[in-house]
């Protein structure tokens, strides 16, 4: 039977179900089999923090949201368009997050009496009339999976298994996917097992197969390809894209990279990337606590490596310390912070933006550091290497703030051009620097920079001794004379607001916008939906965006008094608004919200409209 | 350790021009006048030499040394040491730290430095007291000291710090005494020609907060009968006349001192410090009772242990073999193209 195809330009699916299900793999194949199509994508992984929650239980419910359009788009999408939901705990999970007309395809295989009532459901949701409203497709996932297996030498639980590729194939086939990365996935994967590759191979043909027979699903869809820049490209997440960053920083400064680090959620993935590039010089180290990660990380560069440390905060406000002492030192240091959903322990796998002001003030003394944050999965690529040529070039200690939206969160990356990256080439120093021809005076500045000398050991005649006492102008020898104090004070805050950041751009198209909005980091996505939804609504709004926030770009004050209204929306109480009326003496309006996920385009776009309009 | 090369150094030249801080009459200034003079003869340049302190008056040690050196935090010196010892097998890496620094707040850093076998010289001036902060217990003060911070005395039982270290099973074990210049070398050399982490208890007096806290193992009317040098392949005995012995009686775990005279010689332990298991150094350093009589002093443990940074740094090599010719940004930009990727345009 020749079915419908219908053409649409975007579409959210979010894969739900048990933690065991499979479902991070089923939506990162999807995405894969996507992005192959030229589709943008933008992708939110959800998973408990609990690693086996019991099977069947609300908290073990584990889900995967694509979102992919023929534009440009993002973020992964306000609400899903289509739910995925492997069993009563995963419907129960995510229903409330679907706008009505949906369509939920279900796996009644596990709507069992017994797996109902373990989510609290006194009758199925599936013939009580609560799924009225919704495009409603009931299929026994699980059971046509088995059945499609039959003849498999495999396990029936390896054949259970197998649903998740079913489903996948099922939904490869109603957005008509091409599927052919997806089989050499599966090759690869189970290559030490080829019975799992024709097992789970046969699967994914079964759903797809059943797509195109069943007379439930009558129509098929299309999305066409996006009209991104040309170019060679991946899928890739902020994770993996801020340990590439590293990697690349020390292949374009020809140092030798050291990670420190200690696990947590949702940092270890970069330790674990990093891992695997030993062969760029990248020593990682899992050390046996933050304090000690972050110090060997200094250390390493003391001897005149790129010294990283990457955690999360709980793990960064133990480094505190360790970070004062480098601003004394004056040596160049990466601080990574995934940032999570705290204070404490918190949400580990939940995401905020609540360690700004920690990462500008959290430590004892006048001790101030650079600050940036990348905006998109990608964009943490762009970042490291920012905060690594800032590191470098100032010798100063850069504290990156990530967070579990970007770290997991994945969209397609423009490959760039290796020879175009920054050149992060340093200088050591090789020669006594004293005016009068000897001796070495290790805080002698660069008069622009007002970077001192990185001279390492090994380094013969430039013997010399730092600490963490305060040191003496020029000379580094241990004072306490008040004035050379003061000056120091000065001098490494100076240091700071020395270093030289692009100013920020503002994105404001029809001109004329009466509302700014500022953001920081992560919610450059919602925010800039939300933004050109309202201006495709008529409404004018600025737009703009902060990477570096210590020290902030020169144009800010400038950009934010051309406004009548500033907001500045924070997935915290309002850091940087704070920070914002504090220091340029404006009126932002702050709009928070902390409920361990990301805003949403549409939550955004309503706010904002209530400014514009009231402007 | 970097292998020797031919440099003629002399005790000056490792002198820095700084101005030595310590009070008058502390145990430091022997330490710190034995080290100077001994810097020489390892034959390494002074540029490749690095101290990492911590903080405590003992990790003042740095600024007065005319090599590299970085006077860091409290309990930290270790962990920082690693991260350089790691990046740079062509120093000599030396930690200086206080019983405080290295058994209480940096105690963690210090028993994985040693379990890692990270290649570093680890010195603990130990003075039994916190000197910095003025005379606090540290934990290596006796039960029941009487201090600023416990004027009923202490009710925390010390740490035993070779014990510590055994435990974890460091590779190389000793401990010496400031006012014992020779043995203090001795152990110095044997320390810094080790290979892994080299942990050192020095003895130390801080005349000011914990005066005579050793006086036992100096005094000459006791010294004898409370220190025991152990030799590698000599049989463990001491007391002015050799009156004394070790033995390992059967049936026990641990060791024993006899009188001499009292024991079939070939009861008599002859101590060997590269006995692979850590018990019988272990042993060793159980011997002392809380008076500080049978303190065995010198080497006790000395095996090797591929070290951490060595096996890390031998991993790296390792990957970068593989390059077969491509750059490094040739071998980035394959890196970067990794997994699925596809073309627009
Ligand atoms: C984080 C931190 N906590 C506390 C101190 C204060 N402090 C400095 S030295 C010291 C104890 C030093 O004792 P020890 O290591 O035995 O060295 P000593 O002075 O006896 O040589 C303390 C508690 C500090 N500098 N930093
Ligand atoms: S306080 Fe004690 S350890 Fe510190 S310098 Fe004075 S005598 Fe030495
Ligand atoms: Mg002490």
């Amino acid at each position: 039977m020749a079915k419908q195809v219908r053409q649409l330009d975007r579409v959210v699916i979010r894969f739900a179900g048990d933690s065991g299900d499979g479902m991070q793999l089923t939506g990162d194949r999807f995405t894969s089999e996507t992005a192959q199509l030229g589709n943008d994508i933008s992708t939110l992984p959800n998973f408990p923090a609990e690693i086996r929650a019991p099977a069947g239980t609300l908290p073990g419910v584990s889900s995967f949201q694509v979102h992919f359009a023929d534009t440009d788009i993002l973020t992964p999408g306000d609400a899903p368009n289509v739910l995925v939901a492997m069993n009563p705990a995963a419907l129960k999970a995510n229903l409330a997050d679907l706008p009505r007309g949906a369509d939920i395809i279900v796996n009644t295989d596990e709507f069992s009496k017994r797996n109902l009532a373990k989510v609290g459901y006194t009758a199925s949701p599936l013939t009580d009339g609560s799924l009225d409203g919704y495009a409603v497709h009931e299929v026994g996932l699980t059971s046509m999976t088995v059945a499609a297996l039959s003849d498999h030498a495999i396990s029936k639980k390896d054949a259970e298994r197998a649903k998740n590729m079913f489903a996948l194939g099922l939904l490869s086939w109603l957005y008509s996917r091409p599927y052919e990365s997806t089989l050499t996935f599966l090759e690869r994967k189970f290559a030490a097992r080829p019975e799992l590759v024709a097992a789970n191979t046969a699967a994914f043909k079964a759903g797809w197969n059943f797509g195109e027979t069943t007379e439930d699903f009558s129509v098929q869809y299309e999305v066409a390809p996006a009209d991104l820049p040309a170019g060679h490209y991946r899928n890739i997440t902020g994770n993996v894209a801020l340990a590439l960053g590293i990697v690349a920083a020390g292949v374009r400064s020809g140092l030798p990279v050291f990670l420190g680090a200690y696990p947590i959620t949702p940092a270890s993935d970069i330790l674990h990337e990093l891992s695997k590039h030993k062969r760029f010089g990248v020593t990682t180290m899992q050390a046996e606590d933050e304090i000690a990660a972050v110090g060997a990380a200094l250390g390493a560069a003391y001897g005149g490596a790129l010294g990283v440390t990457t955690s999360s905060g709980p793990g960064v406000a133990l480094k505190s310390e360790t970070i004062s002492l480098a601003v004394a030192l004056e040596l160049p240091l990466l601080i990574v912070d995934v940032q999570r959903a705290g204070p404490s322990t918190g949400m580990p796998t939940k995401t905020e933006q609540a360690d700004l002001q920690m990462a500008l003030y959290g430590r004892h003394g006048e001790a101030p550091v650079a600050v940036v944050a990348p905006r998109s999965p990608s964009d943490c690529f762009d970042t490291a290497l920012e905060a690594a040529r800032i590191a470098l070039t100032y010798r100063t200690p850069v504290v990156l703030l990530s967070d579990g939206y970007l770290a997991n969160g994945s969209e397609p990356w423009l490959l760039p051009d290796v020879a175009s990256l920054p050149d992060l080439r340093v200088e050591f120093a090789d020669a006594p620097n004293a005016p009068n021809g000897d001796g070495f005076l290790p805080y002698l500045r660069d008069q622009e920079t007002l970077a001192r000398p990185w001279a390492i050991p090994g380094t013969p005649g430039l013997q010399h001794r730092i600490g963490g006492l305060e040191k003496a102008d020029r000379t580094g020898d241990i004072s306490y004379d008040p004035a050379n104090h003061d000056l120091m004070v000065r001098t490494r805050a100076a240091r700071i607001e020395a270093i030289r950041v692009p100013d920020v751009e503002v994105e404001d198209p029809d001109g004329g916008a009466q509302v700014l909005v500022l953001g920081w980091g992560s919610t450059y996505g919602p925010v800039g939906a939300a933004c050109r939804a309202l201006r495709s609504r008529g409404h004018a709004v600025a737009q703009a965006h902060l990477r570096h926030l210590a020290p902030l770009p020169a144009n800010l004050g400038a950009v934010l008094r051309r406004y009548e209204k500033v907001v500045v929306p924070e997935v915290n109480l309002g850091q940087l608004a704070q920070l914002v009326r504090g220091r340029y003496l404006v009126d932002a309006i702050s709009y928070n919200q902390v409920r361990g996920l990301p805003f949403t385009a549409a939550e955004l776009e309503g706010m904002l409209e209530e400014v514009v309009k009231n402007a | 350790m970097p292998d020797p090369v031919p440099v003629s150094l002399t005790t000056k030249d490792f002198k820095s021009d700084q101005e030595v801080r310590w009070c008058p009459g502390c145990g430091d200034y022997a330490i710190l006048a034995a080290v100077q003079s001994f810097m020489p003869e390892l034959g390494i340049p002074r540029e490749r030499t690095v101290f990492v302190s911590g903080i405590g008056c003992a990790a003042r040690f740095p600024y007065y040394l005319n090599t590299y050196g970085m006077h860091s935090i409290h309990g930290r010196a270790p962990a920082i040491a690693t991260g350089l010892s790691t990046t740079r097998p062509d120093l000599s890496v030396w930690v200086v730290s206080g019983d405080g620094d290295a058994l209480s707040i940096g105690g963690n850093h210090l028993i994985h430095a040693l379990r890692r076998n990270v290649n570093l010289t680890i010195l603990m001036f130990n003075n039994r007291i916190y000197g910095l902060t003025k005379g606090q217990y540290s934990p290596t003060s006796e039960l029941g000291k009487i201090t600023k911070s416990t004027p009923a005395g202490s009710a925390d039982s010390p740490f035993n710090p070779l014990s510590l270290a055994l435990g974890a099973e460091a590779t190389f074990v000793a401990r010496t005494i400031d006012s014992d210049r020779k043995h203090l070398q001795s152990v110095l050399r044997a320390a810094a020609e080790h290979h892994g982490s080299a942990f050192v208890e020095i003895y130390q007096n801080c005349n000011i907060f914990n005066d005579e806290a050793f006086e036992p193992l100096k005094n000459p009317a006791t010294r004898d009968d409370y220190l025991i040098r152990l030799e590698h392949g000599s049989p463990i005995t001491f007391g002015a006349q050799g009156q004394w012995c070790v033995i390992h009686p059967p049936g026990g775990f641990g060791l024993e001192v006899k009188e001499t005279a009292s024991v079939d010689p070939a009861e008599i332990v002859t101590h060997d410090a590269a006995v692979a298991e850590p018990a019988y150094a272990f042993a060793l350093s159980r011997l002392p009772d809380l008076d500080l009589r049978h303190t065995p002093i010198g080497v006790f443990r000395r095996v090797e242990r591929p070290s951490y940074d060595a096996l890390v740094r031998e991993q790296v090599a390792t990957a970068k073999a593989k390059a077969n010719g491509a750059s490094q940004e040739e071998q980035l930009a394959a890196a970067l193209a990794s997994g699925d990727t596809w073309t627009i345009g």
